[in-house]
């Protein structure tokens, strides 16, 4: 057990931080355990460093599994990827991605969020955990885990303890107010969406009042606008991805 | 229960732990959807049945593991055998797991399984958390009913305090029945209750095949 390399919170007694062993009980006593301080309690980590963690939340319909999508075309040859999805009801998102063949089933885990989808990416996060650990015991190391959140408002973010970096998408067919209208996900994502710019012309949006909107809500965080069906490799998302995981300094 | 940390005890009770009990709805959807839970007194009726057969019988796993954590196995495999269906293993050690997580960043935890059938995994961190088995199985019985109650207001849009209210009046069968299985906690495995209700394991694997459903079990 190094107590440099235990999980934030999960830090153990250890025989040097005065912890003794053994003491007796009186009869009275609750029957209670205590661990051996010499064995690490933890599941053990896959070898090296785990995979970057990258989601993807946004309202429904704005294009997240789309977007899921083209990064998987654009980067599954060059990394080794899986994928959660979070849908609300049904497994569509994963089927989805298997009808489209953009990537095998083994990859893809699905996550049911029991009418709640902001809550299994922010308050209670273990189904998402399970499903990321699960993948990385089945596939061995991976280089990145995508998780699609099951789109709800623009209220709904990623807890930090699921994900490294989370990218925001929000459509211009819901109208060019929508980067103005703020919120968490627009505010403070690490990287804000624009999808759907084919379709500002029919709706009337303005993507430069966007783009204004965009960079007034979030200082010198980046904001890309995106056509994913002229841009079938969403290249400037998969263009920060790539930045991401080639400057990432592993986790401990 | 004496020198027991009642304020330890609401935390692990607590149904804001992310333990992954919330997308869970203890079958209620699967009843709901079949048209036997429709209204505020089938809730009641659903939930009172639920206590006297899964809660009882979780109740009492949960305090002989938190009376014996090192037995986490055989009283797992207890439990396993007391739950037919497949659908309800897997929520069931879905749920322990997700326990487990939570637990490992809240007390110092010993070495079991990774994925125990709830009941059992709460009686171990009840008793990493220095709990009594009256206190496990209280946090037990309480957990069956308070999570399908939570569904119900989702599931039939019924008035959040009557659906309260309705926790408030079982609240006394809940520590009976905990004091039940608390007095059973050191029977051997095959001797602890073993109450069934076969609906909600037929609910539990019909509502497995559903294609659209808003809870996982
Ligand atoms: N016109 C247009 N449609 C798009 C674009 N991106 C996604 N869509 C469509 O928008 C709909 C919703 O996309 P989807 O990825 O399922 O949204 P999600 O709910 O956020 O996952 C689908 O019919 C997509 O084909 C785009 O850039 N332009
Ligand atoms: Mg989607």
């Amino acid at each position: 057990m190094h107590p440099e390399n235990s999980v934030a919170g999960g830090a153990l007694p250890h025989p040097s931080d005065g912890y003794t062993i053994p003491h007796t009980h009186g009869p009275e006593e609750v029957p209670h355990t205590h661990p051996d301080p010499g064995v690490d309690p933890h599941e053990p980590l896959t070898t090296g460093p785990r995979a970057l963690r990258v989601g993807i939340g946004g309202p429904v319909g704005s294009g997240k599994t789309a977007l899921v999508a083209a990064l998987c075309r654009a980067l599954g040859d060059e990394l080794r990827l899986a994928v959660v999805t979070n849908d609300i009801y049904t497994t569509e998102d994963a089927d989805f991605l298997l009808r489209n063949g953009v990537l095998p089933a083994d990859r893809v885990r699905a996550v049911e969020t029991g009418c709640c989808p902001h809550t299994a990416i922010r308050d209670d996060i273990s189904a998402n955990l399970d499903a990321v650990e699960d993948l990385e015991a089945s596939l061995g190391p991976l280089d990145l885990v995508l998780v699609e959140s099951g789109g709800d408002n623009l209220t709904a973010t990623f807890s930090k303890g699921l994900i490294d970096q989370q990218i925001f998408v929000v459509d211009v067919a819901g109208g060019d107010k929508v980067p103005r209208k703020g919120g968490p996900g627009v505010t403070t994502a690490d990287l804000l969406v624009i999808n759907k710019t084919d379709l500002a012309p029919m709706v009337g949006a303005d993507l430069s009042v966007m783009d204004h909107d965009a960079k007034a809500r979030r200082g010198d965080l980046p904001t890309v606008f995106l056509s994913l069906v002229e841009d079938r490799n969403a290249t400037p998302v998969a263009d920060w991805i790539r930045t991401l995981v080639a400057t990432r300094v592993p986790a401990a | 229960m004496s020198g027991m940390s009642l304020a330890t005890l609401l935390v692990l009770a607590d149904g804001r732990l992310p333990s992954g009990g919330h997308a869970h709805s203890g079958g209620l959807e699967a009843q709901v959807s079949a048209g036997r839970v429709r209204d505020l007194d089938a809730v009641a009726d659903f939930l009172r049945g639920k206590l006297a057969t899964s809660g009882l019988v979780s109740a009492a796993f949960a305090a002989a593991a938190c009376a014996h954590p090192s037995e986490w196995a055989a009283l797992d495999q207890g439990l396993d055998s007391r739950t037919p269906s497949p659908a309800l293993r897997k929520a069931s050690r879905a749920q322990g797991r997700a326990l487990l997580r939570a637990a490992r960043a809240m007390w110092t935890m010993p070495l079991t399984g990774r994925d125990l059938h709830q009941p059992v995994a709460l009686g171990v961190v009840a008793a990493a958390a220095g709990l009594g088995p009256a206190a496990a199985a209280v946090a037990a019985a309480h957990g069956t009913t308070s999570g399908a109650a939570s569904a119900a207001v989702r599931l039939l849009g019924l008035d959040p305090y009557a659906v309260h209210g309705l926790l408030a009046r079982l609240a006394p069968e809940c520590d009976r029945i905990a004091a039940d299985a608390a007095a059973r906690a050191d029977d051997p495995v095959d001797d602890l209750p073993a109450a069934g209700a076969p609906l909600l394991d037929i609910g539990a694997e019909l509502h497995a095949t559903w294609e659209v459903r808003l809870f996982a079990s």
